[in-house]
């Protein structure tokens, strides 16, 4: 808990710092330099993996109800 | 014949929320900054606990009526699946406060309201525990259902409107007016919405074939 909370002060910090922002301080920096899109690409790994996870797990009850 | 289609739309919303999400436009706002993403994932935990409580307390009533233990089965599995989502919602929630109200824990009269919300339902899942006794368990949970599901009404919906809170939409204002909104939001919000809701759905009747199952093989050892 401690660890995410560092990383997510960390990601804050780095989002608030950016220069050259609009007026209200938004993440443009991390749009310019392309990063926003490691941030996309994990996330949708997660997505991904649940889903997977999901599907494996229907696939299983499936298997259960039919051997019934 | 077991559908599916409902769950490959969910699939298609909640990614396409992650990327709209976090790469669409959304409006310059002091101190949320960025954070105002959040919008798509920490209230959606809420809309779908909601659906899924209010689904629980329909299968609850028709218990009631029908006496057919698979009715209780479907209450439960959506109570827990959406005490599931309340925990998430509470946590993303107070994990958004830190950084933008300062501290995860404000006292705000919409968390405590939710709170309360959520501790009325983990004694259902408690009371749940204790009896061993499918119909007794049945008929007792699905009674305690119905009351803490109309409490949401009055803890969620009707007093943090009346009091001053930090969350947008209270004190007077009912949240998700233009003046909260804006309409590049709705794009995602929406969409996000009934993603989020899907997945509940899905997660509900995973634990409800599991339930049934295990109760089929204990039938059968009886």
């Amino acid at each position: 808990m401690k660890a995410f909370q560092y990383f997510l002060s960390t990601i804050i910090f780095l989002l608030l710092s950016s220069f050259g922002a609009s007026a209200q301080d938004m993440a443009t920096e991390m749009r310019s330099n392309g990063k926003i899109y490691v941030v996309v690409f994990v996330l949708a790994t997660i997505f991904a993996g649940i889903f997977a996870f999901l599907i494996y797990l229907e696939r299983k009850i499936k298997k259960l109800e039919t051997k019934k | 014949m077991r559908q599916h289609w409902w769950k490959i739309i969910t699939a298609i919303l909640l990614f396409y929320t992650l990327f709209a999400g976090l790469l669409d436009v959304v409006p310059p706002r002091h101190i949320l900054n960025e954070t105002i993403r959040n919008l798509y994932f920490h209230v959606p935990m809420w809309f779908t606990m909601f659906v899924l409580f209010a689904a629980s307390v329909v299968y609850a009533v028709w218990y009631l009526r029908s006496s057919n233990i698979m009715h209780d089965i479907i209450s439960a599995s959506f109570a827990y699946t959406g005490i599931f989502f309340s925990v998430l919602g509470m946590l993303t929630g107070m994990e958004w406060a830190q950084y933008t109200w300062g501290a995860a824990w404000s006292n705000d009269p919409k968390q405590l309201g939710t709170a309360l919300c959520m501790l009325t339902y983990f004694a259902y899942w408690v009371l749940r525990g204790g009896m061993k006794d499918e119909d007794k368990r049945a008929k007792i949970s699905a009674v305690y259902n119905i009351f803490v599901f109309a409490l949401i009404i009055p803890l969620i919906g009707i007093m943090p409107r009346m009091v001053d809170s930090l969350h947008p939409g209270n004190g007077g204002n009912p949240a998700f007016s233009n003046y909260d909104l804006d309409h590049n939001m709705r794009l995602v919000f929406y969409p996000a919405v009934i993603g989020w809701i899907g997945l509940g759905f899905w997660l509900s009747t995973l634990l409800i074939r599991v339930k049934k199952l295990n109760h089929a093989a204990e039938e059968i050892e009886l």
